[in-house]
């Protein structure tokens, strides 16, 4: 895929980094304020997006990116499970908020719903990231 | 009464859509509208005249939320239709490649 | 809440013209007019995670669209063209139904509480509940991630199917 201008590869430079960090604050607060892991892991995936939009990248590249986007979703979703069997496994329910509620409205609270909210911000960033990739590189496809 | 006959309409002409039209990206946009149309009726249908969002900020205050479970739902629904529609296109662009023409009835034609 | 009826009567004429139009790209633009207001809307109806969702998930959408669209055409040839029979005939059928359905849908939208008048039976036990058991002040994220969060695990699964089939239609190598 080819790059865009000047301008708009300066612009992404200098406003990557504000949307990376607006997406993990989404997702870290995602159990305080409004985002969670949806918005946040579509946020990432977003910004990932917009970097190769801007700045084109090659087959190689991308193949190589779309092995590393199916890794993290495995992980993202095996997290998930994760955090659900060991539930199941320390106290015998499914899905059961096992960790200590901590202090209510302060970052670290609500038990397991910060671990949830990162596993399904990996997954979604990954998995949508990846849908991305394997349209964009249907480029190889039509023209042959 | 009238906000949720307008989301009805919506759903409506995104059925208009997939029914009779021959273009297989305005099908697309037509299974689009139905999911824009449903996902906007449910939230609607939460909401609560003078009430907040569903977010604590004061524990000790009695809460005046709107309804949370629709939005709680819809939310997984946003996302799983991104992933139907990413899907449907990418039918849709094995159609092209195979076909060159977004025309069902040329496809269906062509077939034979 | 005239702004609401604003953005409804918004809505509906882009998304009439987002199917009438002979540009494909135009027609992609009238899309995200219309998810775009559906995003304003969920913040007139104080749904702000759903609003930040939408947002984020239109502009994917129409990068997606566009994707598609720039590696084919995008003239819709199908305007303009004489009626077919099969089509009179769905139009028939559209018609129909939208009459049956319409009787259907005004006597079950009676039945439903009137706009802004939620009923809340449910919601009330984890309003009540939600702070005490999850410890999340935000009440969504604990319906979603604690009370339901079987469904966030279908959710992920049809994601992760839906990725599954991307990636195996996009494969370059395959019978032909």
């Amino acid at each position: 895929m080819r790059g865009m201008s000047l301008i708009v590869k300066t612009i992404t430079n200098s406003i990557i980094g504000f949307i990376f960090i607006y997406g993990l604050y989404i997702i870290l607060h995602g159990h305080l304020t409004p985002g969670g892991g949806f918005a946040g892991g579509v946020i990432i995936a977003g910004a990932f997006v917009l970097k190769i939009l801007a700045f084109g990248s090659g087959a190689s590249a991308e193949k190589r990116s779309t092995t590393v986007a199916s890794i993290f979703e495995s992980v993202g979703a095996l997290l998930f499970i994760g955090v659900a069997m060991s539930g199941l496994l320390l106290a015998g329910t499914f899905f059961l908020n096992f960790l200590p509620k901590g202090v209510p409205l302060h970052l670290l609270s609500a038990g397991i719903i910060p671990l949830c909210n990162i596993a399904i911000s990996i997954k979604v960033g990954a998995g949508l990231f990846s849908i991305f990739l394997a349209l964009a590189a249907m480029k190889y496809i039509v023209e042959d | 009464m009238i906000v949720f006959v307008s989301c009805i309409i919506l759903f409506l002409i995104g059925l208009y859509a997939i029914v009779t039209k021959r273009n297989l990206i305005k099908i697309a946009i037509g299974f689009a509208f139905i999911e824009y149309a449903v996902n906007l009726l449910f939230a609607l249908i939460g909401f609560k005249r003078g009430a907040l969002a569903p977010i604590i900020t004061q524990i000790d205050k009695p809460h005046n939320f709107v309804d949370p479970i629709p939005q709680a739902l819809v939310l997984t629904a946003i996302v799983i239709a991104l992933g139907t529609t990413a899907l449907m296109l990418t039918v849709i662009l094995r159609i092209y490649n195979r076909y060159k023409t977004f025309d069902i009835a040329e496809i269906r034609k062509l077939k034979g | 809440m005239i702004e609401l009826y604003l953005f409804l009567i918004f809505m509906l004429i882009a998304a009439i013209i987002a199917i009438e139009i002979q540009d494909l790209l135009a027609a992609i633009i009238s899309l995200g007019a219309v998810g775009f207001s559906v995003a304003i809307m969920f913040i007139f109806v104080h749904a702000p995670d759903l609003a930040i969702v939408q947002i984020v998930v239109e502009v994917l959408t129409v990068v997606i669209f566009v994707a598609v669209v720039l590696r084919t055409t995008h003239v819709d040839e199908t305007i303009g063209k004489k009626l077919s029979g099969t089509q009179i005939l769905s139009i028939v059928f559209y018609a129909f139904f939208v009459i049956l359905f319409l009787t259907v849908m005004i006597r079950s939208l009676q039945e439903l509480p009137a706009f802004g008048n939620a009923t809340m039976k449910v919601a009330k036990e984890y309003i009540k509940l939600g702070l005490p058991q999850t410890g999340g002040a935000n009440i969504v994220a604990d319906v979603i991630l604690d009370f339901r969060a079987l469904d966030t695990l279908g959710e992920a699964t049809v994601l992760f199917t839906s990725v599954i089939g991307v990636a195996a239609l996009m494969r370059k190598v395959g019978r032909k």
